[in-house]
């Protein structure tokens, strides 16, 4: 007869059928998303961020945007309509760590790039309230003027091929060559920026070409963000989950 | 079970605990010295000058007695522990006010890289989860282990690095939070070094932890013990798990984590939703098994209850995560899956609620004479609340409303001051008299204020989120006649403005209100007793009866 005084007693067995009881849920919610199709699809358009933009991106999670801004659009009507296509898994499969984020106090994100202008972020980074009234969001003056750290970029971009995104050796030799050329079209760098990184942007996203900033780099983040898949294209039948 | 016995193994702990500190020592050194950033730099000095206080610490308690206290039970370890819950819940409240305070209004970012919202909202989830909850935790972990066990805590100065590794840890957390460190996984933000550090504390804290249990003079194992065991080996788990990441560089502050988008919103959000489930629900049943009943003076209602209770309740918790995550890219089956757990998840939850209520049988009269046991019985019922709120937040209709909106920040809160907040301030002002010596507490009328002004407090705070959240929600989806979207997005924050001002309101009341209780306890520690009237005395007798 079965009696959990046996247990009670003996500390060791408590603690590891603690750890089987709760080890169950993760396993078998979790471990099929590493095989299954419609979370590991590869859709035409995704690429790795270029150093400019993962750049940004590491400024976006620095100063903790993902507090207040979702970058996920869920499948409801609503959604679809204020900011587009729902989210694909595919979207972030390169995102370490993702940014899905969980309220939003600000819009969600996930399809702002190319929504406004980049004088627009200039100075909504700069005032939120210059552009709009009602923003409760937090001022970032300070970004337009600290210049951006670009001496270990290419360590990032090593650390997250060490993680599986696929830069190639070329992309990371090249990495402070491309932030160059993402930043300045005439330069001599565009290029092979643009050889590497098919469909991305080159311009001065701060309007201040005398200085790379912190704000190019986060403004470049922003443009991008939702772009690179063309849902035209797109056939959802392909991915049905 | 006596000071005397200094077990030969606590002396081999002291000198393994040395040469540990003075290794750390050299790698908070080469840190500093070799620093890719400017935080890693200060932060290796941080675990630098850590380690060298460490070996001051054991030079002055590691030999003579096992760790300098001759009380038959580590009660000095408990006691730092109740004046760091302390310290950081006020601190950790204070900033959960100034944040609320910026969204109402945003000009007190002032513009600024360290104090602005998306720094500090980190800064005050980890402070009241992690260095408030945490600290409240690991000091009535120790206790009660100590006493249900009657055995000292095991380890000689092991438990003290548990006390200190952990504070090194939240220094280390919170500084770099508003230095612009952090993993961006909620709850999860210290990074890669950080968590690093925290599993070496956990280890430990479980080796401290199981070591007392193996010294124990009673057959069974007490069912606080269950919880608080089941709250550190399943944390561990999590933390690991979650953290997984590789850092650009040994000397260098940033990392990238293992796994990406899906994969890892679903491992965050199992791990969040469990930072709930075994940090702020397991851990703090532990205290509820062991400070209801001893406050209350009657045996825990239902044995058979509280194993049905245990069980079920920590196998259904760790299903729960995907509810985090509905309509999103994930799975619909996972989501299905996590939504049908969190709605079974009603059931233990509400089952440890009664346990917990019912303890009070044939003891009800006490919630009218003792604001402490009222302290404590109205945390059960504000879990009972919040477990019944959660589950119907959980299902996907429901949610498809609340996600995204204050709705969730208002839930999260109705568990976090009302369950955990006062239900760890229950503990705190049992074991303060008792661990500092004193026949009662300076005063229990003070202990009535503030019951009644943290609970005006957190009916403001959550009732403002009710409405701000539904309403947000209605708005985002309402349409007006030709089939548009009626509102634009920022009409729908103006809309917020009020009910962030009665918000910031009810977080000035909570945190008044812990403030008082610090008073108290201040005075409680000095020995002092305040006079009070006929009516106030009853309960002082009843909690002096109680010693």
């Amino acid at each position: 007869m079965f009696s959990h005084a046996r247990i009670e007693k003996n500390s060791i067995l408590l603690t590891v059928l603690t750890l089987i009881v709760v080890s169950i849920g993760g396993l078998v919610e979790i471990a099929p998303l590493f095989y299954l199709e419609s979370t590991i699809e590869k859709v035409k358009g995704m690429r790795p961020y270029t150093p400019l933009e993962l750049k940004g991106r590491n400024i976006y999670i620095r100063e903790g945007c993902y507090n207040c801004h979702s970058q996920m659009v869920r499948s409801l009507r609503d959604e679809v309509e204020r900011y587009g296509h729902y989210s694909l898994a595919a979207e972030s499969m390169y995102d370490h760590p993702f940014q899905w984020g969980s309220k939003r106090t600000g819009p969600d994100l996930a399809r702002v790039g190319g929504r406004y202008s980049d004088d627009w972020h200039v100075a909504h980074m700069n005032d939120p309230r210059s552009v709009v009234p009602e923003s409760i969001m937090p001022g970032y003056p300070f970004l337009a003027e600290t210049p951006l750290r670009i001496d270990q970029v290419a360590d990032h971009m090593a650390a997250n091929r060490t993680v599986g995104v696929p830069y190639t050796d070329e992309m990371i030799e090249n990495a402070q060559a491309d932030i160059k050329g993402q930043l300045d079209p005439f330069s001599d760098e565009v290029d092979g920026f643009l050889e590497r990184y098919p469909n991305a942007i080159s311009r001065d996203f701060d309007g201040n070409p005398e200085m790379v900033s912190e704000l190019d780099a986060l403004i470049a983040y922003m443009q991008m963000l939702g772009t690179l898949v063309d849902f035209d294209a797109y056939k959802p039948e392909e991915n049905l989950r | 079970m006596s000071v005397q016995e200094t077990a030969p193994g606590n002396t081999v702990i002291s000198w393994l605990m040395g040469v540990l500190l003075l290794a750390g020592a050299l790698i908070g050194l080469m840190l500093t010295a070799f620093a890719a950033d400017p935080v890693m730099e200060f932060h290796g000095l941080l675990f630098l000058l850590f380690c060298v206080g460490g070996v001051f610490f054991l030079i002055r308690y590691g030999s003579a007695k096992d760790d300098g206290d001759p009380s038959p039970y580590q009660d000095s370890v408990v006691r730092a522990g109740v004046i760091a819950s302390m310290f950081w819940g006020i601190a950790g409240f204070a900033a959960g006010l100034m944040i609320a305070l910026q969204l109402a209004f945003p000009v007190l970012n002032f513009d600024l890289p360290w104090i602005n919202f998306g720094r500090l909202r980190p800064l005050h989830t980890s402070a009241v989860i992690f260095a408030f909850g945490g600290n409240v935790l690991i000091a009535t972990s120790f206790h009660v282990v100590q006493r249900t066990c009657k055995a000292r805590l095991a380890g000689g100065v092991a438990p003290w690095f548990v006390f200190w590794g952990y504070q090194l840890f939240i220094v280390i957390a919170a500084t770099g939070y508003l230095l612009g460190v952090t993993q961006s996984k909620e709850y999860a933000e210290p990074e890669w070094y950080a968590d690093l550090w925290l599993t070496l504390v956990w280890v430990v804290y479980l080796l401290v932890f199981l070591g007392t249990l193996w010294k124990r003079k009673e057959p069974h194992i007490y069912v606080a013990n269950w919880f608080y065991l089941a709250f550190i080996v399943t944390i561990a788990m999590l933390h690991i798990v979650n953290n997984l990441a590789v850092p650009v560089s040994l000397t260098g502050v940033k990392s990238y984590s293992l796994f990406s988008g899906v994969q890892d919103a679903l491992t965050q959000w199992w791990y969040g939703h469990n930072a709930v489930g075994f940090f702020l629900t397991a851990g703090f049943l532990g205290i509820m098994y062991y400070f209801v009943p001893k406050r209350a003076e009657r045996p825990v209602y239902s044995y058979r209850l509280s194993i049905v209770h245990f069980w079920s309740l920590i196998f259904l918790y760790i299903w729960a995560g995907p509810h985090h995550l509905h309509y999103t890219a994930l799975p619909e089956w996972a989501q299905t899956l996590g939504m049908t757990f969190s709605i079974m998840l009603w059931m233990p939850s509400w089952g440890g609620m009664i346990n917990g209520l019912m303890t009070l049988s044939g003891a009800w009269d006490k919630l009218r004479t003792d604001p402490v046991i009222r302290m404590l019985v109205v945390s059960v019922a504000f879990y009972g609340m919040s477990t019944f709120e959660g589950p119907v937040m959980s299902i996907k209709a429901v949610n498809s409303l609340s996600h995204y909106t204050d709705w969730t920040v208002g839930h999260v809160h109705s568990g976090a001051l009302g369950w955990v907040g006062f239900v760890s301030f229950g503990a705190l002002y049992v074991l303060t008299p008792l661990l500092w010596r004193r026949s009662q507490l300076y005063s229990l009328a003070l202990v009535s204020w503030h019951f009644w002004i943290a609970s005006i407090g957190i009916v403001l705070y959550i009732t403002a989120m009710w409405v701000s959240g539904i309403l947000q929600g209605l708005m985002w989806r309402a349409y007006d006649s030709l089939g548009f979207l009626e509102y634009s997005f920022v009409e729908t924050v103006e809309a917020m403005h009020p009910f962030y001002v009665i918000r910031a309101f009810g977080g000035v009341l909570f945190l008044a209100g812990a403030l008082i209780m610090a008073y108290n306890l201040w005075r409680t520690v000095r020995g002092d007793v305040r006079v009070e009237g006929v009516a106030a005395a009853r309960p002082m007798a009843a909690a002096t009866a109680a010693e």
